[in-house]
């Protein structure tokens, strides 16, 4: 018990004292996370909505694969990734492994398959309300992805939600091809594991409840300035 | 047409005449549904073909189709009827004037910021007559629009109807209400079980049905 409280009382002085080293790292887990999250939703959301409204043969396998994507191990990933990104490997020219653009790209390939697969059940439930009236008003194929997309935003909201979630918990991926370098690649999830590593269990619990409470923060921004839970339905 | 096995209407030869209005009749089952969904090609026929002066693709395009129960999109009631302009190019500013002034010709003009999900049965039905009626169709389709509307709105979809016909937009719905097909037939379009019994002016039609199978139906007799 005591460790927790310690690693509480860490938590709260480090915030407090607005500590340099604690803003670099939250603000590069931030950073990643976020631009990952909104890459992953540009390009999973439409995708979702194309799955929704087409038919063609391979439908059942291709979104039993897609949410089967959403299991796959970070760590994995990180290691593609990795081998991609290093000087031995296809794209080792751009130089960028060990950064955080490095980070981004792992990330967004992980968030994609959640945002995609969430949003095309949402997106197939109401392309199935919608099928007659859009055909009979003859929209074409994106203006019914389009309007499927705006109708349903607070699903497709909560599905980027989930992708977030995913990224700025994700340790794996970003310790492979960021390397956890001190003032560079080193966010939240990857302290932790360096500082229990060390035996700093104080400290990592510290930056754990930090993490927290910027994954709870960025929710309820998120939610606050969408107006969800205003009208009395919802 | 097929489906499943089973043949839902046809064979089957209709010519429907420029204008009026026209009502397809018959007991549950007899293939009205699909015979509208077919006019306005939300089905394929397995065999045969429709002909439209001017050819398909143009005609379908300026068709309009209410359907039995209500579709509306998760937006204002202003947004839904707005929306099909906004699907030909208009701009937002535009279709949304044009909206405001059918919503206030349907009775709709006090509604227009509530979100369509929280009108009442007959108000619904009224939005998705004005939304069919923004772009100005030759042919107005209608899927029992008063199935499940009390007398009030009924009334008011039927004048909303009446006032669409002398405006020259030619006119099919299918409905149950006999008293409705007396109000509002032009003419007749009589089904049972996937077959067209008998095609009529509506005055010929109610008062000397000239198939035994019509005549029950007129009686109110349920038929096999």
């Amino acid at each position: 018990m005591s460790p927790i409280l310690d690693g509480l009382a860490q938590a709260a002085r480090l915030l407090v004292s607005l500590d340099p080293d604690l803003l670099e790292i939250a603000g590069l887990s931030l950073r990643v996370s976020l631009t990952a999250t909104a890459l992953a939703a540009a390009i999973g959301l439409p995708l979702g909505g194309l799955l929704a409204i087409s038919r063609f043969r391979a439908r059942r396998a291709t979104i039993a694969v897609l949410n089967a994507l959403m299991g796959l191990p970070p760590v994995v990933v990180g290691l593609v990734v990795y081998v991609l990104l290093s000087r031995s490997g296809p794209l080792g020219v751009l130089g960028l492994l060990f950064t955080p653009t490095a980070m981004v790209i792992a990330q967004t390939i992980i968030v994609i398959p959640i945002v995609a697969s969430i949003a095309h059940q949402a997106l197939r439930d109401l392309w199935a309300e919608y099928h007659d009236l859009l055909l009979s008003l003859r929209a074409s194929r994106g203006q019914r992805i389009a309007t499927l997309l705006w109708d349903a935003r607070r699903a497709l909201l909560t599905a980027s939600l989930a992708g977030f979630g995913r990224a700025i918990g994700e340790v794996g991926a970003i310790m492979i091809v960021g390397g956890n370098i001190d003032q560079a690649t080193r966010a939240l999830t990857t302290a932790i594991a360096l500082e229990t590593g060390k035996g700093n269990f104080a400290l990592a619990l510290a930056l754990g409840f930090v993490l927290i409470a910027l994954a709870i923060a960025v929710n309820l921004a998120v939610h606050t300035l969408s107006r969800t839970e205003r009208d009395s339905r919802w | 047409m097929r489906r499943g096995g089973r043949r839902l209407l046809g064979p089957l030869t209709l010519r429907l005449a420029e204008a009026g209005l026209s009502v397809v009749m018959g007991p549950n089952g007899a293939g009205k549904t699909t015979l509208l969904r077919l006019l306005h090609g939300l089905e394929r026929p397995q065999a045969g073909a429709l002909h439209w002066p001017g050819g398909a693709h143009d005609a379908l395009g300026r068709q309009a189709f209410v359907f039995q129960a209500p579709i509306l999109l998760r937006r204002s009631v202003l947004a839904n009827i707005a929306y099909p302009l906004r699907l030909a190019g208009a701009s937002r500013a535009a279709a949304r004037a044009a909206a405001a002034e059918r919503a206030a010709e349907a009775g709709l003009g006090d509604h227009l910021d509530r979100p369509a999900q929280a009108l009442s049965g007959g108000e619904k039905q009224k939005l998705a007559l004005a939304r069919a009626l923004i772009r100005a169709p030759e042919v107005l389709l209608l899927d029992e629009p008063c199935a499940s509307l009390d007398n009030a709105a009924t009334r008011d979809i039927e004048a909303m109807l009446r006032r669409i016909r002398a405006a020259g937009t030619r006119i099919v719905m299918s409905t149950h209400d006999l008293g409705q097909a007396r109000r509002l037939a032009d003419d007749v379009i009589f089904l049972h079980a996937g077959r067209l019994i008998e095609a009529a002016p509506g005055a010929a039609f109610f008062a000397a049905p000239r198939t035994p199978e019509a005549a029950a139906h007129l009686r109110g007799d349920l038929l096999p």
